[in-house]
């Protein structure tokens, strides 16, 4: 550990010195050799890659050239359908429901006496992995035929059969499973929802809420025209970051159902065109498709995170 | 688990490291001409050693082993590679993976393959040979160890495009009914000899108010493929053997009407609303149901019948005795057509090697001897296709059985379709496919949707 530190320091030290000897443009040389390691690692890492990715994307399986084919058939076949379909409605619902838990929970114990017990309830799920929520959420839904000598283990099926109901299997049905998972995600990401807006909401200026109460705004009308206005920046922030944490959701399907009943999505299919049926050209064209959906995201996300530091 | 055996992993290149050090350091003695290590060598020459004449030069060399076998199966794997090591001074350096599919051609394309795989599909082994070009042919003295020892079909299942690259390793039977001795004859049951026999039993449980058969098809991301099982065994029985080669060959197409028929023959017992899921739930219940659980209703009376592989035994838990007068035994699956004969269905792993080096294909040659099948059936839970293992070398009723029905040679033995066929068919859309007909769609949807998957 402390040669460790040494070293760096000693590093730093020769780079330093080095650059400090060049004469001309002595500031432009120093930030490159800093910069550099990380140039070069970013292109080994996620430059060539990328590019490769995409070449190979333009390949079958056999190495022969076959052009769009491989996205035409993600385009057009059912199974690939109905994972863009899944993709879509995770991308969609996911970050909505995230927020607008996030933000009515947060405005709801702003500066009430439980604040600090209530958001650490919320905020709790964020410390566990997806593949740990996935399994607790695994026993939520588990089915057990409702039979004699059978007793329920699964949360939600014990209480459907002391309401009377028949316990059912909730990760079978297509498209509501699909659902069913979200709801996972949405139980991890609401935390983290929560604790950004909290903080923007209490970053509000307290003389714009007393004039709005002097002017008679209060509850809902308050929340609309003052509260979400000022916290706009955070709002957004919040939004994009879970819809890109959500196209990579790869662990609650694999976790849960495997891809199976209809649940893949993009992010998982890839993996299995990749890996188990070794399909390179299919699972490149599909990372590449995640690629240009998160760029828009991400670009947006980057704008609008400037404009709230410029301002 | 995975946890578990990745710190295997490291013990194991530890104890290698370990060893390759006590060598140097023998062969360092040997320069001073140091008695002992000279003694260590006279016993690798003498007695017990003798299967180990052949195998010269090997001292100092590692050759490395990749499989999927991970713990607690892989205990006595390693411990069957003792002998060899100790004789010959070389060392196995052994990981297990419950991701070798996956990893295995990564290992490939990333350059560094493993000396040998434990390969247990054939389609898998054909993919690495024609799309990667990484395998290599098997060494004469091995092809002919398997010539000499086992049925000529396990030359076919290891042989891509008239060149032969993978030695059988073990091997299992499927066409097993699980069932409980003890209940059966309580309620007076018979166990049933032909088809017909197996169909109106289950109707005499249903009768008595029972639910005869339980079935789960989970397993993880490989889910489904307990199901392709049941249509193999069923198809062996209606179609017969050759026209089952043909399928698998896609000589005939998936969807072909004889293929129909034997999806719709497994539905009149695992669509049957009356007939599963015993214990479990109902028709759809059994895509949910992981396999390891599939038959365990049968310990609490809530099932009579599962249909499961040799592997099953491991399931059953402990304190639960697997004997024909035991809590659990297996019966054979009946045949359907008498003109089929009495078809086996199973599955088998295949040694094959991804480096040139001469200690490599030593140990491959090895691993085909009767030498290695014998020691490694008397480690347990093990079951070999070697004609030579006598059938009381193997632990358990239920692997004596399969090595019986195996070394048959009125036996038509058919190897598991789903892992000849070529991965995109054989592990994801027929699996895929067993998943969703299970959950309620139609054969014809099911089968011509596999068809369409086939590259």
């Amino acid at each position: 550990m402390v040669l460790a530190i040494a070293l760096f320091g000693a590093l730093m030290g020769l780079i330093l010195l080095l650059t400090g000897r060049v004469r001309k443009r002595a500031d432009l040389w120093q930030s490159l050799a800093f910069v550099l390691p990380a140039l070069l690692l970013l292109s080994v890492g996620l430059i060539y890659p990328a590019i490769r990715t995409t070449y190979q994307s333009f390949f079958d399986r056999a190495g022969e050239f076959v052009g769009g084919d491989n996205y035409q058939f993600v385009f057009t076949n059912d199974a690939m359908i109905t994972v863009l379909r899944n993709t879509a409605i995770w991308v969609f619902l996911t970050p909505l429901l995230s927020t607008f838990i996030g933000l009515v929970y947060a405005v709801l114990v702003d500066r009430s006496r439980v604040e600090a017990a209530a958001k650490a309830v919320i905020f709790l799920p964020m410390a566990i992995s997806l593949v740990g929520a996935s399994i607790i959420w695994k026993f939520v839904y588990e089915y057990r035929p409702d039979q004699q000598g059978i007793e329920q283990i699964g949360l939600l099926n014990q209480v459907l059969v002391w309401l009377g109901a028949e316990p059912r299997q909730f990760l079978i049905g297509e498209p509501w499973n699909t659902l069913f998972l979200i709801v996972i995600m949405v139980w991890v990401q609401a935390g983290f929802a929560m604790t950004v807006l909290s903080a923007a909401i209490k970053a509000i200026p307290s003389d714009i809420t007393e004039a709005a109460q002097l002017d008679g705004l209060t509850g809902v009308r308050m929340f609309r025209y003052i509260t979400v206005p000022s916290i706009r920046p955070a709002l957004v922030v919040v939004l994009t970051t879970i819809a890109i944490g959500t196209l990579k959701v790869f662990d609650i399907v694999r976790t849960m159902t495997g891809g199976q009943f209809g649940t893949s999505v993009i992010s998982y299919e890839f993996y299995t065109q990749g890996f188990r049926t070794l399909n390179t050209g299919v699972a490149s064209s599909m990372a590449v498709i995640l690629f240009v959906l998160v760029v828009p995201i991400v670009v947006y996300n980057v704008r609008q995170m400037r404009k709230a530091e410029y301002r | 688990m995975a946890m578990s055996s990745a710190r295997k992993g490291w013990a194991a290149v530890g104890l290698a490291a370990s060893v390759s050090l006590v060598l140097a350091a023998c062969g360092g003695d040997d320069d001073g001409g140091d008695d002992t290590a000279g003694g260590g060598e006279t016993s690798g020459g003498g007695g017990d050693c003798a299967f180990a004449e052949d195998f010269t030069d090997l001292d100092g060399t590692t050759v490395t082993v990749y499989s999927t076998i991970v713990a607690p199966e892989d205990a006595p794997l390693e411990a069957s590679f003792d002998a060899f090591e100790e004789c010959t001074g070389m060392t196995v350096v052994y990981e297990g993976s419950d991701e070798f599919e996956a990893q295995l051609p990564v290992r490939i394309q990333g350059g560094s393959p493993p000396d040998l795989a434990i390969i247990p599909q054939p389609g898998l082994l054909a993919t690495l040979v024609r799309d990667y070009d990484a395998v290599i042919p098997v060494p004469d003295e091995a092809r002919a160890n398997v010539e000499a020892s086992f049925d000529p079909a396990w030359i076919d299942y290891g042989t891509v495009d008239g060149e032969y690259y993978g030695t059988p390793f073990g091997a299992n039977v499927k066409s097993f009914v699980w069932y409980s001795p003890s209940a059966f004859a309580d309620a007076g049951y018979e166990i049933p000899e032909t088809w017909g026999d197996l169909i109106a039993l289950s109707d005499q449980i249903v009768a008595d108010g029972g639910i005869p058969w339980c079935a789960g098809f989970g397993s993880g991301d490989a889910t489904g493929w307990p199901g392709t099982d049941w249509v193999e065994e069923v198809m062996l029985r209606t179609a017969g053997i050759d026209a089952y080669r043909q399928w698998y060959q896609h000589e005939i197409p998936f969807n072909d009407p004889q293929v129909v028929e034997a999806f719709d023959t497994v539905g009149e017992i695992l669509k049957n609303d009356q007939y599963v899921n015993g214990g479990l739930g109902d028709v759809s219940s059994i895509a949910t149901t992981r396999f390891e659980d599939g038959g365990l209703p049968i310990l609490q009376g809530n099932c009579w019948m599962h249909r499961q592989a040799s592997f099953y035994q491991a399931n059953w838990g402990e304190g639960v005795e697997v004997a024909e007068d035991g809590d659990v035994y297996a019966f054979y699956l009946p045949g359907i057509d008498p003109e089929q004969g009495n078809p086996v269905l199973g599955g088998g792993e295949f040694v094959a090697a991804f480096t040139e080096r001469p200690e490599v294909q030593a140990f491959q040659t090895y691993l085909s001897t009767d030498h290695w099948h014998a020691e490694r059936a008397s480690k347990g839970n093990f079951v070999s296709a070697n004609r030579t293992v006598p059938v009381d070398a193997y632990d358990s009723p239920v692997n004596q059985l399969s090595a019986e029905i195996i070394a048959d040679p009125e036996a038509v033995f058919g190897f598991d379709a789903s892992d000849l066929m070529p991965a995109e068919v054989g592990t994801v859309a027929f699996w895929t496919g067993m998943v969703n007909w299970i959950t309620g769609a139609s054969t014809q949807e099911t089968v011509d949707a596999i068809e369409n998957a086939w590259p």
